[in-house]
């Protein structure tokens, strides 16, 4: 009798050590190539870095998610683009004007840049990302109306713009006006624990890469894929994931586009130095 | 009556290969009744063998929203060696239906991918119907695990 | 959003004889009818309900479609060409609307 009980302790235990051992998974070991095109995936970290190495979620996905992602066709991601290569091409607004009508050919015109947003911008003294560009030329240079966050073909056009830049390694330029004070609100506001569950992007972020937060496998949460196919929510933008997050730690929501949004874009792009645009990657 | 540990295991091990030995389908290939009652419906009662056919589903799903599956059926599909169709089903899901693949001769090769749901832990079932009345089925396990963070 | 331009890929040529691998993306919602709204009401079911292939008028592959098949909709199937023609795809959704493709393969 007390051998069988000893026996089932045993059992017990095994299993929960199992269970606990598929709770931390390390980043994969692999090359990502998109359609032959190599993307680095892997980075010397810049300096001041709390890594040494940035990795690039992806490494941290099953194979068959990485699978998706390698292939520009299966990339369901890709229908987005596609989506947003019909409104660069479409005449909006009073003007009589679409995007192509000043930028022309967007693989050449657009081409890396997505790689540099943020950016400072002189005109608000404030960054400016991919999304409140568009919504500038919508407005100044083609008499539209803007996109309201995640409406109408923001994240569309947002994806084929930032797409044009896919391979080439994130930077952005810190040095411009006042970005190293928005680089340090930032990075402040990624440190700071929030909400009723009381947690920073750090804590899980940096302090649980490779654990388990539910169903999803920690990765380092950077933005170099964004806006980004998620396979349970479709296309997810870089605010609308950043709201997400905040939104389940239990905190009061910071607005897209808002100073604390536009500050942790800045810092959380920098955290991703080196690693190449994916936009659109394929996430869980 | 007062159970000790080894007896109620016991007994539990034991309803356990009642449900199981209950199941229409062999013991080996044994899903829900509704999943079983579809299977039975496509093949026209016939009770699937195993073989010909085989299904490729991950382990773990990332996420239950969109899982990658293929099927595939070792078959000439020329004159009377030709798969008909061939039924996906969850036998997990609120409606056990997924797909149904029709093939012909000019398929070349009887196999498809595609993407499917699950709401849940479950088995991905894959049954071939051939011109000849055969019948052969394929079942995989998916381990779904939900919620995560954001979004 | 207007509705978008299926993508379909096709090998541009072929050799006679040869089975040729399609790929196929819809963007589709596929909206199952399990979900609820805001206020607890469900979500009336509206998905792509039908797929087909069809080579020089031909039915070559077809797949009935049941709500537990993802959003945008994906299929990779084979089709045997043994001369040159035209692939039609179809995709019929529940309220009616037909949405149709065709690539071209040129067989040696």
């Amino acid at each position: 009798m007390k051998q069988i009980l000893i026996g089932l302790w045993v059992a017990c235990a095994a299993s929960a050590i199992l269970a606990s051992g598929l709770a931390f998974a390390d980043p994969v070991d692999e090359q990502l190539s998109i359609d032959g095109k190599e993307m680095i995936v892997r980075a010397k970290a810049p300096q001041g870095h709390p890594f040494d190495e940035v990795l690039s979620g992806w490494l941290f996905r099953t194979p068959e998610t990485r699978a998706l992602e390698a292939d520009g066709f299966d990339n369901p991601g890709n229908l987005s683009v596609q989506d947003g290569e019909t409104l660069w091409n479409k005449v909006d607004g009073s003007a009589g004007k679409s995007c192509a009508s000043c930028h022309g050919n967007a693989a050449e015109s657009m081409k890396g840049i997505g790689a540099n947003y943020p950016k400072w911008d002189e005109k608000t003294k404030k960054p400016i990302n991919i999304e409140l560009q568009i919504n500038r030329c919508r407005t100044e240079q083609m008499g539209a109306e803007a996109y309201e966050f995640d409406k109408a073909g923001q994240k569309q056009l947002t994806t084929y713009v930032r797409s044009q830049a896919l391979g080439t390694p994130v930077s952005v330029d810190l040095a411009k006006g006042e970005m190293q004070k928005w680089w340090d609100m930032g990075k402040d506001l990624y440190y700071t624990r929030t909400g009723q569950l009381n947690l920073s992007c750090a804590n899980c972020h940096e302090d649980s890469i490779g654990k388990m937060i539910r169903a999803d496998h920690l990765s380092q949460g950077q933005t170099n894929g964004f806006p980004t196919y998620r396979l349970g929510d479709g296309l997810v933008s870089t605010h609308g994931r950043f709201r997400g997050c905040i939104r389940d730690t239990r905190a009061v929501i910071p607005k897209a586009f808002s100073d604390e949004l536009m500050a942790l874009e800045v810092y959380v792009a920098w955290r991703g130095t080196g690693l190449s645009v994916e936009t659109p990657s394929v996430r869980q | 009556m007062n159970l000790n540990r080894r007896q109620t295991l016991g007994l539990s091990a034991a309803a356990a290969v009642v449900v199981a030995a209950g199941l229409r389908v062999s013991p080996a290939l044994a899903t829900t009744e509704d999943a079983d009652k579809r299977i039975m419906e496509f093949t026209g009662g016939k009770a699937p063998g195993t073989g010909k056919i085989s299904l490729t589903a991950p382990e773990i799903a990332e996420n239950g929203n969109t899982v990658p599956i293929t099927v595939s059926v070792e078959s000439a599909m020329a004159g009377d060696d030709l798969v008909q169709s061939v039924m996906i089903l969850a036998d997990g899901n609120p409606n056990p239906a997924v797909a149904t693949f029709h093939f012909s001769e000019l398929s070349g090769a009887a196999s498809a991918t595609t993407r499917m749901r699950l709401a849940k832990t479950q088995n991905v079932i894959a049954v071939a119907l051939m011109k000849d009345g055969s019948a052969f089925m394929d079942k995989k396990q998916v381990k779904v695990t939900i919620g995560g963070c954001g979004g | 959003m207007a509705q978008s331009k299926p993508r379909v890929k096709v090998p541009k040529t072929a050799a006679a004889g040869e089975v040729v691998t399609l790929k196929t993306l819809i963007s589709h919602e596929m909206e199952s009818g399990q979900r609820k709204d805001k206020d607890g009401n469900l979500i009336p079911r509206k998905i792509i309900n039908k797929f087909s292939c069809e080579f020089n008028g031909v039915k070559v592959f077809e797949c009935d479609i049941d709500p537990s098949i993802s959003a945008n909709p994906y299929f990779e199937f084979s089709a045997k060409v043994n001369e040159s023609g035209t692939f039609k795809l179809t995709w019929v959704d529940d309220d009616g609307t037909v949405t149709t493709d065709e690539q071209k393969i040129e067989v040696k």
